[in-house]
Formats: structure tokens, C-alpha cells, sequence
């Protein structure tokens, strides 16, 4: 399914000269994200490598995905120990410029919605939006705004029981933009952005966006001033009309 | 053969250009439907031949420490506005009867520079009896660096004294998809410029470019990139710091040299360049594209387009750039973005010629391309 490494430029150290293969998930502007193992050969692992930009200059360069690196890695490890369902960070290097963190077994939120049998009815759709709502919800309760939540950075944690349906636990990934905030704007903001993802990816769940903000409002106090808050976003609107 | 003059006036350069469509595209009748099937081709959208018949330009200095301030300008625009104008005539050879349309900058930019050509350009209009096209300055650019580069639908980075935007074109609009929170790249440049006491003559950036080659040392600036969008005053604040700081008692802990002007204007360049490749970069891989093209007075730096063409070939794409002709504010481009638009059938009546500081890029119906 997904494709070997034909990375052209090298994988930083260890991950050079392993003899495991390791697989190339995504590509964004940032960062590459392979499949490989860690440890054991039967511990599969997510490994997020930042290539270095030979346009920057090569002390700022290390500076940034210095700082990028351990923010990611102190912003998910906050989550987990504050009880936010994140994958683990497992090892890093700041010099080299990688994460490696524990593989999510099962599919993003978004993937799930598309395959999903249209015939099931709505029930099970409201209850991943209230599971989306609790997460996003404990999330703010300890200070943390993740900066990019769509369906694409959500996961199901399934196994092949559960695969093909909208069961499993939420778990919230790719904390490349995440920061900790106590503004009630950004709270605000972060919500707005899931909302105008929704909209866009899945039209048709759209009107079920209720529920989300129903399950967030159950999780975190401080939710109406929030909920306040987006209204007035809302109204203003993002200044800029973006794409997708 | 359609003929345009364009008046450009919304900062200190005054411009005028006189362009000249060498084909005359399909009228939007034909084109619309026969289109309707195929979305995204490129057959509509590549711009008919151009040619520039002529292309003034007259820039107000302010003297070093200063920066121009909008009642000098608009007097500047004003004294040199109808002079431009016979001088533009006359090196392009046509006669008024030669004209399709009056094409002026109708915003954003300075309120008094902009009315001051928007007077110019209603009085061409009513004098000569042609059609008024009021055009966007943003658009402006985009489409002469897309007339220039024959770049035919790339991520545009628009960097100038008054604006930073990452723009893609869909569904013809021209789309914002991050830019400055504050101020401009230019102005950021502009003004620690003015804190150095370097001349304004030919422009403060390209001045800051030339010392930027004699530095070495890269010092320490904040880095302010939130998600697609970038802010500059928090790192203008901090290197003014620094060029209070300058002097013999400040060293490079390395090498034990004095930090100089140079270091600076080489800090600023690195810190902020890096930051604008970072969002354009960001855009490409939103969009999929892997051609860039930068428009605006700062995109005329060298290091920004050689680090955006290293940025652009590692993603398998390469970077379209122009020289100070095209760069810089001129009237051609003002002609090029009215030509297109007032070839689809666009007019701006007399009593909707005022013109507006602010006007979004994405406020324009682009309907000149699919």
C-alpha cells in the first residue's frame, strides 16, 4: 500500500544503516513520517524525521528544529501524563532532527467517516462527535492548543474487530503546531478551525457539529466563555477565505 | 491590437507604462462555455503576448532617517503625474485615438498618493473619452510577474513595503493564504534602514541588501512564523536594540571581531527571508504546486530568490523572479491587470473611481483565467 523508502536525501542516524524497512507515510512541508520499529522488531513505532533546509542558515536551521522538536515533545508529553489520549514519545534527537513516537493502530477520523456504511444511521456518528468533543475538551482544560485539529489529525485507535466501523478511542495526533495557551481567543480559534474542517471535508456530518461542542462543553469548565468566544469568530470570520 | 495606460501612484514611486496586447484573446462569450467542460486546463488562462511599449517611473526619496510621508508624496505624484504621462505617450509612439482604456491603481496603498493619480487618471478618462479600469495593486503584480515569467499558475509570494501574502489562485479569486499580522517585510526593512541612517536612494532594502554581504555573524532574532502567517515588529524591535548596541564593546564571542552594521542587516535578512520561504513552502505543499513566483519591490533581493529557488527545486519545482522593472511599482502592471479585466468587459464608472487603502486581493473577480 504505502511506498518503500526512495527518500533521496539519507534518513539521519540510527535509521541509516537499519536493515528494517522502513515505510513512508506522509509528506508535508515539515516533516516525512515513516513506519518503522523501535526497540524490538515487533514494536512498530511512528518516526518523524525534520530534514534539515539547506536554505536556511545552518545555525538557525538547528535552532528551529531544535526548538520545534522539543516543544512537540513536551506538548505530548504533558497530554499524556495529564490524561489526553496521545501516541507517546518514545526517543528524539534534537540534533539530528527526529521523533519517534508509538504507532497508532487503526485510521484517522477522516478515513473512518469517508468508508463509513452509509447505512448505520446517525447514532454512530454522534457518538464519535462526542468522543471528538470530550477529547478536544480535556485538551483545553490543561492549557494546550493543538494549532491544527481536522479530521486528518485525529485517529480511532481500532483493532481488526473494530475496523470499518466508528468505534475506537480518539486519539489526537501531529502536535507540529501545537502550543500552550491560557487565551481564551486561541481556545476559540482552535475550535473554529475544527469547525470550518469539518465543514469542508464532511458536509455531510456537518450538522452534527452540535454535539461536538455539546461533549466539549461536558469536559472542560471553562467551555461557555469559550463557546462565547467562537461566536464572535465565527462572526468575524477568518479574515483571509482559505482553501479546503 | 488593445492598448493600455496604466498609472501607478499608491506609494512613493510614481509610475506610468503603456502595454499592448499583440493578440487578441477569444471574447468571454466564446471561451465561457466551451471551457465549462474541462476545469483546470491552461488553455484560457496563459496570457495573450505582451509587449511593452514604454514603462516610466518617478520615485519620491526621503532623506536618510526619514520615510516618506504621504502629504510629500502626493505633491510628488501631482508635480510629476502629466509630465509622466507625454513623456509615456511619446516614447511609446501611440496617439491618444491608439488607447482602449485608462487603467489606475484603486487601492490598497497611501490615501493621498492613491487619489492623487486616481485624479490623474479620471482626467485622462474624461479628457481623451475613454473607459476607467480600476485596478487592485496585488493583482497588479501578479499578473505582470505571470505576463513576465510565462509562469502559468504558481504559489506567489508578494512582498512588498505594504504587503507580505502568500497567494494561489482558485476559482478565480486570487487567495490569501497567510501574510503578515503586522507590518510589511518592506516596511520592516524600510525602518531598520532608517535606524541605521543609510540612504533611502535607490531603495532602503536593496541598500540593506549590499551591507548584508559583508556580513558574517548571525545573531540571535525572535522567529515569528503562526502557522501560514508571519509577524516582523517583534524582530524589528529587537535588531533596533541591536543597532543601539553597536560599537567597539560589542564582539562575536567566536571570533572575536566587532559586530557591524553588516552582521545586522545579514541577521535580519536570514531571520526574515527564512521565515516567508517557510509559509511559501507551506502553501506549495497545501496546494501541490511546485512553481513559485515572487512579486513586490523586496522579491527584487537576490538572496530571497536564490533561498526560495533551493526551497522550489528540492520539491522538484523552480522559482519565477523578475528584475526592478517589473518588481518595483510601475504603471505596466497596472495597464497588464486592466487590459485583462477590461477585455472581459470590466468598467469602473466615474462615480465608483474613488479609490480605497484597503482592498483585499482576493476581493477581485479573477475572470480572466479558469
Amino acid at each position: 500500500m504505502a511506498t518503500e523508502t526512495t527518500s533521496q536525501r539519507p534518513l539521519p542516524a540510527p535509521f541509516n544503516n537499519s536493515t528494517d524497512s522502513l515505510t513512508l507515510i506522509t509528506q508535508g512541508a515539515e516533516a516525512l513520517l515513516y513506519k518503522t520499529t523501535f526497540l524490538t522488531p515487533t514494536t512498530p513505532a511512528a518516526l518523524k524525521i525534520r530534514p534539515s533546509k539547506p536554505w536556511r542558515h545552518p545555525t538557525l536551521d538547528k535552532r528551529l528544529t531544535r526548538q520545534r522538536i522539543l516543544a512537540e515533545a513536551r506538548v505530548l508529553a504533558k497530554c499524556k501524563r495529564d490524561g489526553v489520549s496521545v501516541p507517546a514519545v518514545l526517543a528524539l534527537d534534537w540534533e539530528n532532527g527526529w521523533t519517534v513516537s508509538e504507532w497508532i493502530e487503526g485510521v484517522t477520523v477522516k478515513e473512518a467517516l469517508r468508508k463509513r456504511n452509509l447505512e448505520e444511521g446517525d447514532s454512530a456518528v454522534q457518538s464519535l462527535m462526542q468522543r471528538i468533543g470530550h477529547a478536544v475538551g480535556t485538551l483545553h482544560s490543561i492549557g494546550v492548543i493543538h494549532g491544527d485539529l481536522t479530521s486528518s489529525n485525529m485517529m480511532l485507535r481500532q483493532d481488526p474487530t473494530t475496523h470499518g466501523t466508528l468505534d475506537g478511542d480518539i486519539v489526537l495526533i501531529d502536535f507540529g503546531l501545537a502550543t500552550q495557551a491560557t487565551q481564551e481567543e486561541d481556545r476559540a480559534v482552535d475550535l473554529y478551525v475544527l469547525e470550518r474542517a469539518f465543514g469542508s471535508t464532511h458536509p455531510r456530518e456537518e450538522a452534527l457539529f452540535g454535539v461536538v461542542l455539546e461533549a466539549y462543553g461536558g469536559v472542560y469548565k471553562g467551555a461557555r466563555a469559550t463557546l462565547r468566544r467562537l461566536e464572535d469568530v465565527r462572526m468575524r470570520g477568518r479574515k483571509k477565505s482559505m482553501l479546503g | 491590437m488593445p492598448i493600455a495606460i496604466g498609472l501607478e501612484g499608491s506609494a512613493n514611486k510614481l509610475g506610468v507604462g503603456v502595454i499592448q496586447h499583440s493578440v487578441t484573446p477569444p471574447s468571454p462569450h466564446d471561451s465561457a462555455h466551451s471551457d465549462d467542460e474541462v476545469p483546470f486546463t491552461s488553455r484560457r488562462s496563459k496570457s495573450p503576448p505582451v509587449q511593452i511599449l514604454s514603462n516610466l517611473r518617478h520615485t519620491f526619496h526621503a532623506p536618510p532617517g526619514a520615510g516618506f510621508l504621504p502629504k510629500d508624496t502626493a505633491a510628488h505624484h501631482r508635480r510629476w503625474a502629466v509630465r509622466l504621462v507625454k513623456q509615456a505617450m511619446k516614447q511609446a509612439n501611440v496617439k491618444v485615438e491608439d488607447i482602449d482604456c485608462i487603467c489606475f491603481t484603486q487601492g490598497p496603498g497611501m490615501g493621498g498618493p492613491l487619489s492623487s493619480v486616481a485624479i490623474a487618471a479620471r482626467m485622462l478618462s474624461q479628457l481623451w473619452d475613454k473607459p476607467l479600469i480600476g485596478v487592485n495593486h496585488c493583482v497588479g503584480h501578479i499578473e505582470m510577474g505571470r505576463a513576465i515569467t510565462g509562469a502559468d499558475n504558481p504559489v506567489v509570494l508578494y512582498v512588498s513595503g505594504g504587503n507580505t501574502q502568500v497567494i494561489a489562485y482558485s476559482a478565480q479569486r486570487y487567495r490569501i493564504f497567510g501574510e503578515a499580522l503586522d507590518i510589511a517585510i518592506g516596511n520592516c526593512l524600510d525602518r531598520f534602514a532608517r535606524v541605521l541612517g543609510i540612504p533611502n536612494d535607490p531603495a532602503p532594502g536593496y541598500n540593506i541588501e549590499q551591507l548584508a554581504k559583508t556580513g558574517k555573524v548571525l545573531l540571535e532574532l525572535p522567529y515569528a512564523v503562526k502557522g501560514m502567517d508571519v509577524s516582523f515588529s517583534g524582530i524589528l524591535a529587537r535588531v533596533e536594540e541591536m543597532a543601539a548596541k553597536l560599537g567597539p564593546g560589542w564582539t562575536d564571542p567566536e571570533s572575536g571581531a566587532q559586530i557591524t552594521k553588516g552582521d545586522l542587516c545579514f541577521t535580519l535578512q536570514e531571520t526574515v527571508f527564512a521565515m516567508l520561504v517557510e509559509i511559501t513552502e507551506r502553501a506549495m505543499a497545501h496546494v501541490g504546486t511546485a512553481q513559485v513566483l515572487i512579486v513586490g519591490g523586496v522579491g527584487c533581493n537576490i538572496r530571497l530568490q536564490d533561498m526560495m529557488g533551493l526551497m522550489a527545486s528540492e520539491r522538484g519545482g523552480s522559482v519565477f523572479a523578475t528584475d526592478e522593472r517589473f518588481c518595483i511599482d510601475n504603471g505596466i502592471m497596472i495597464a497588464q491587470a486592466g487590459l485583462m479585466a477590461h477585455q472581459m468587459g470590466f468598467k469602473t464608472k466615474l462615480e465608483e473611481s474613488q479609490c480605497t487603502q484597503r482592498f483585499r486581493t482576493d476581493e477581485v473577480l479573477v475572470n480572466w483565467r479558469d
